[in-house]
């Protein structure tokens, strides 16, 4: 997988500060776990984050604070011992993606919004939504500019716009006022998820009628 | 290795009057002002490794004493009563002990791996939100831990702290709101003005070659 298309800087230290809405988190953690770059990325500024709490001017703790949390501890012996995180079992979606799933591609509740378009919103706190898409392969998503940002992560096929190819790991960042009509390319379906901070804002008639289906 | 720190600093640079570089004992600087890895620092990671190995609980009570304090204070910044901020530092170091086999030298110092932690636990105390993360690496057989590796991430650390310290105080600012969670994602500007190239090259080719390890 050549990932061409990656989370831009702002998005990454707010990732790591903890600041993303969950919605957008999702789209990271998916990402990052497809593109080893965003993942060395996103761990300096991760280290950023070390070093500022290095620096925090310790604040004191209660006299008991070591001994329970040691006896907390020791009760069980030393530290459970090293399982290693499992492969993951083969599929196209990263295991975050799955948490919210419920499961792999298979276990997607998709529900028709028009045009052979499908969507799945998955379950995430306020502040964002998330929503899984399945586009046939020469479709187009119908037009929108926004008012936030939205965040397009290809899991399968491709899709383009008027500014470049996206394929699968390849992550778009449309930035309000972005007006754009992604089309899936000829060949496989395209499979994305999707997040957006602010509804989008289609600009047909046809569309703005589809917004309470697509609970944009 | 410590020649090779010497080449890295000036040798007229002031002692980095910071905040930022760990140090047990920060009076210990020579004479040129360089820090020198392994002599003036607590090793953080071997005391990890010795938890992680023996269940060593002096190791964890020295990691605790300096991090715990510190953990309770970035929640305190962060917004969280003292109460609050307490139990969650106790709960962060508990983290520590059980996921000790998770820590890997060659991708995060233990300040760091103590903030991501802390990061953690502070969304779900005080948003309630769930925190999506990465897939884990790695999987498969246990490579075998690099030492160049973890001894070269340490050093870029200090040095990351070093550049921190020596920020103009408003854009020290700004980063620190961003990580004390006062700026939302839309406020955050990414220019640091921080050397994170260095770091992540590091840990690029530590996560490639982990990969290769995994296949």
């Amino acid at each position: 997988m050549t990932i061409r298309h990656h989370l831009t800087d702002a998005l990454l230290m707010a990732y790591s500060a903890g600041q993303l809405p969950e919605a957008f988190a999702l789209v990271a953690a998916t990402h990052i776990s497809l593109c080893d770059e965003c993942r060395a990325r996103l761990s300096a500024y991760d280290a950023v984050g070390g070093t500022l709490i290095e620096g925090c001017a310790p604040a004191a703790m209660d006299e008991t604070s070591l001994t329970a949390t040691l006896a907390r501890l020791t009760g069980a012996g030393a530290p459970a011992r090293p399982r290693r995180p499992e492969r993951p079992a083969p599929g196209l979606f990263p295991a975050p993606l799955r948490d919210y799933v419920g499961g792999d591609l298979a276990a997607v509740k998709w529900r028709p919004v028009g045009l052979g378009v499908r969507q799945a919103i998955l379950p995430t706190a306020p502040g964002g939504v998330a929503r899984l898409l399945y586009i046939p392969a020469g479709r187009a998503v119908p037009d929108h500019g926004h008012r936030g940002t939205e965040l397009t992560l290809v899991l399968q096929g491709a899709f383009r716009d008027a500014s470049d190819r996206f394929g699968p790991g390849d992550l778009e960042v449309a930035d309000q006022g972005v007006e754009h009509t992604p089309v899936a390319e000829t060949g496989a379906d395209c499979i994305c998820l999707a997040a957006t901070d602010a509804p989008l804002r289609f600009k047909s008639l046809l569309p703005r009628l589809a917004r309470p289906f697509l609970r944009m | 290795m410590r020649a090779n720190t010497a080449l890295m600093q000036k040798a007229d640079a002031p002692a980095p009057a910071s905040a930022y570089v760990s140090r047990a004992a920060p009076g210990r600087l020579s004479a040129g002002g360089n820090v020198k890895v392994g002599e003036t620092e607590t090793d953080w990671a071997a005391l990890v490794i010795r938890v992680r190995d023996h269940g060593d609980t002096q190791a964890f009570a020295a990691l605790f004493r300096h991090f715990a304090p510190r953990v309770k204070a970035f929640l305190m910044k962060s917004g969280a009563g003292a109460a609050l901020a307490e139990e969650c530092a106790q709960d962060v170091m508990a983290t520590l002990w059980q996921k000790a086999h998770l820590f890997d030298p060659a991708r995060a110092s233990v300040a760091t791996w103590v903030f991501t932690i802390a990061r953690n636990r502070r969304i779900d105390a005080l948003r309630k939100a769930r925190r999506p993360e990465p897939e884990d690496l790695p999987w498969g057989p246990e490579p075998e831990p690099d030492q160049a590796d973890a001894l070269g991430l340490a050093q870029d650390t200090r040095r990351l702290g070093e550049a921190l310290a020596r920020l103009p105080e408003k854009q020290r600012a700004l980063i620190e709101r961003a990580y004390f969670g006062e700026l939302s994602h839309t406020e955050i500007a990414a220019e640091t003005g921080l050397p994170l190239g260095t770091i992540k090259s590091r840990i690029r080719l530590a996560l490639d070659r982990l990969r290769q390890s995994m296949t």
